[in-house]
């Protein structure tokens, strides 16, 4: 695997424009508050949530089960079920069932999946056109970058930039960056991409044992109306997306777009279990990694995930550093913990860009132990020596001072006497990575172990 | 493909412990509302749409009444008589893409969150609900229920393939977090109680 910049160089990029970073924050923080009041209109919440997780945690301990019965439904509803070991089957599954259509031109709404498996190059290589109709995929696919935002593709843009693309694709009005009028232009431009296409693809937010079918969430109705009209309808699904029972449902939908949006539910909940009149319907069920993951204790539960994109909104880092920064499909704590799982090496700063303050699983509807999961990984990164050397370095010389409290004791008061007198120029230098964008406190006098024991020598 | 699936289940078996978690029953307490009318009203509108009791007019009327340059009228309601296109007679779903307004059957209401469960029952191409500029949706009015836990006991696959849960018209946040509503499905979604 070739050497990638790691989160810490890519953010240093993103955060160049402290305005724009500013803005970005806030934008996602405001998302985080429509959470906070939707949720807290539901008197019975947390006990969704600890439902949530207990079906996660029954499903995917019983994961083979569920699947065969998933499978076995589905084919007597009259659907084709495939199975693909890893993105590049699920691939040539799709390309295969095009070309058996003779599609040349094929709509897809959101999928994390599709995006993971890189199928868009894919199928464009082999001369089938992929139009993403999900606004902020559109928008993203038309500027030839990846979704920054599991649930808000296009959310590190300004409608200014948004503007500007369209009038280079879509030949809008200049300067017009109405979002109604930019949205509304989208619709007709997209209109005629849904009546035109041969096929669809979507992606699948829960796949239901119990009656062989999948459901699909979506407010904008692109998926809908993509599986409506053309007469083929493919739906890519993670191993991990099944839940046992339909009355499961009652509890996931309660709570996947509170969580995402802070909508009561999403605009359509859609529940496929057949194809269209004369249509055909199949379902990829694709495994890429996810199995190997249940092996594992510490991590298995980051398989719970229903992509609410919760935890992405509250991560400070995430807020901050905006999701290019982390360099893999899904970013904030989930895409970190996946990320880590899946290719340590590759992603081994991922773990890191993590302040531990738990924001993440406080707000996962389905109780998932995220900080947890990736202090471990830390572990699991230092463990496989794939750990920066200057950043072992300075762990290795932390530890040997933490073991001596005299010689802690010395270097606080040191640090208390030099640091105040310090010249800026020396003490934001480029050594302090810490002081990039930030002040530092000011200096105590005594240090926590001096104060604490004059105040025992008062009483 | 045999063996990948073979593979798949063959790994998850050799990595998954024994679980001791039952399913748990999702039937637990839930929110009730004094009002379901006004609660269910309340959750629409927040979402976009609006919801209206019929009282002593007729469907046609209301269409008349609230409705302004319909060309082409879909509906798939039995007591809906100005219906301009037989939805049903139609092989090519595509054909349904001039319809100004879809009105169609709602089964039942969802008071916390505005949704209406809507399925294949009565309707033969199901792009309608998405494709029609606007969407009337005639619900009962005693259909509402409190929360998703008692929509789901209402819910099967037995009789058709598909059915979704619409809560309001199509809508999008995605360009600056500015909600515009009608994305690519309908801009317009009521729900009529008769």
């Amino acid at each position: 695997m070739s050497a990638k910049p790691g989160h810490p160089e890519l953010a240093a990029e993103f955060i160049k424009d402290t305005e724009r970073m500013h803005w970005h924050d806030k934008a996602l923080w405001f998302v985080r508050e429509k959470r906070d009041l939707a949720s807290q209109s539901v008197d019975e919440w947390e006990e969704l949530r600890s439902l949530a997780n207990q079906i996660k945690t029954h499903t995917i301990d019983k994961l083979d089960f569920y699947l065969e019965q998933f499978a076995q439904n589905a084919k007597q509803n009259g659907i084709h079920v495939h199975w693909a070991k890893d993105a590049e089957e699920h691939n040539k599954i799709v390309h295969t069932i095009l070309k058996s259509k003779s599609v040349k031109k094929l709509v897809k709404s959101k999928s994390m999946l599709t995006e993971e498996c890189h199928l868009n190059p894919y199928l464009e290589d082999r001369g089938i056109e992929v139009v993403d109709t999900d606004l902020g995929e559109r928008i993203v696919q038309l500027r030839k970058e990846p979704p920054s935002h599991i649930v808000l593709p296009a959310i590190h843009l300004k409608k200014e930039d948004v503007g500007k693309t369209f009038e280079k694709f879509l030949e809008t009005e200049k300067d017009n960056c109405d979002p109604t009028y930019l949205t509304r232009e989208a619709r007709k431009h997209l209109r005629e991409k849904f009546l035109a296409a041969d096929a669809s693809m979507t992606g699948v937010n829960f796949g239901i044992a119990e009656t062989g079918g999948v459901v699909v969430c979506t407010n904008e109705g692109n998926a809908d109306l993509g599986a409506s009209l053309p007469k083929l309808h493919m739906a890519s699904m993670g191993i991990e997306k099944i839940v046992p029972r339909l009355e499961d449902l009652s509890v996931f939908t309660r709570l996947l777009a509170r969580s995402a949006t802070g909508q009561p539910i999403t605009s359509y909940t859609s529940h496929y279990h057949a194809p269209v009149e004369d249509g055909e319907m199949h379902i990829v069920i694709v495994d890429n990694g996810r199995s190997d993951i249940l092996a594992t204790e510490d991590f298995k539960r980051s398989l719970h995930c229903i992509r609410c994109g919760a935890c992405i909104n509250t991560c400070p880092v995430y807020r901050r550093t905006g999701g290019y920064s982390y360099g893999y499909t899904i970013p904030g704590p989930i895409g970190s913990t996946l990320g880590t799982s899946n290719d340590p090496k590759r992603n081994k700063t991922l773990s890191f860009a993590c302040s531990l303050c738990a924001s993440c699983s406080n707000v996962c509807p389905i109780m998932i132990d995220l900080d947890e999961q990736l202090y471990k990984h830390r572990q699991t990164v230092v463990n496989a020596g794939y750990l920066d050397k200057t950043k072992h370095n300075i762990l290795k010389m932390a530890t040997w001072v933490l073991k001596y409290p005299a010689l802690l004791a010395f270097g606080g008061k040191m640090a208390r006497i030099f640091v105040p007198i310090m010249p800026r120029s020396i003490l934001y230098s480029k050594i302090n990575a810490w002081g990039k964008k930030r002040e530092l406190p000011p200096f105590p006098k005594n240090s926590f172990k001096e104060l604490y024991k004059k105040r025992g020598e008062k009483k | 493909m045999k063996n990948s699936r073979d593979n798949i289940l063959k790994n998850i078996r050799s990595n998954i412990p024994t679980s001791t978690i039952e399913l748990p029953n999702t039937d637990i307490k839930h929110m009730q509302y004094k009002d379901k009318n006004k609660k269910f009203a309340t959750s629409l509108t927040s979402v976009g749409g609006n919801a209206v009791w019929l009282e002593d007019q007729s469907i046609d009327d209301f269409i008349k009444n609230n409705y302004k340059d319909l060309k082409v009228i879909a509906s798939t309601c039995k007591d809906v008589t100005c219906n301009t296109l037989n939805q049903e007679d139609i092989t090519d779903q595509h054909e349904l893409k001039d319809v100004d307004l879809a009105v169609i059957n709602g089964h039942f209401g969802v008071a916390e969150n505005g949704a209406v469960w809507v399925n294949e029952e009565d309707i033969r191409h199901r792009a309608l609900y998405f494709i029609a500029r606007q969407l009337l949706i005639v619900v009962k009015k005693e259909n509402i229920v409190d929360t998703m836990h008692e929509a789901y006991k209402r819910v099967d696959f037995e009789k058709n393939g598909y059915g979704v849960f619409i809560s309001g018209p199509s809508k999008t946040a995605d360009i600056e977090q500015s909600l515009v509503i009608g994305a690519h499905g309908p801009t317009d979604a009521c729900v009529l109680f008769v």
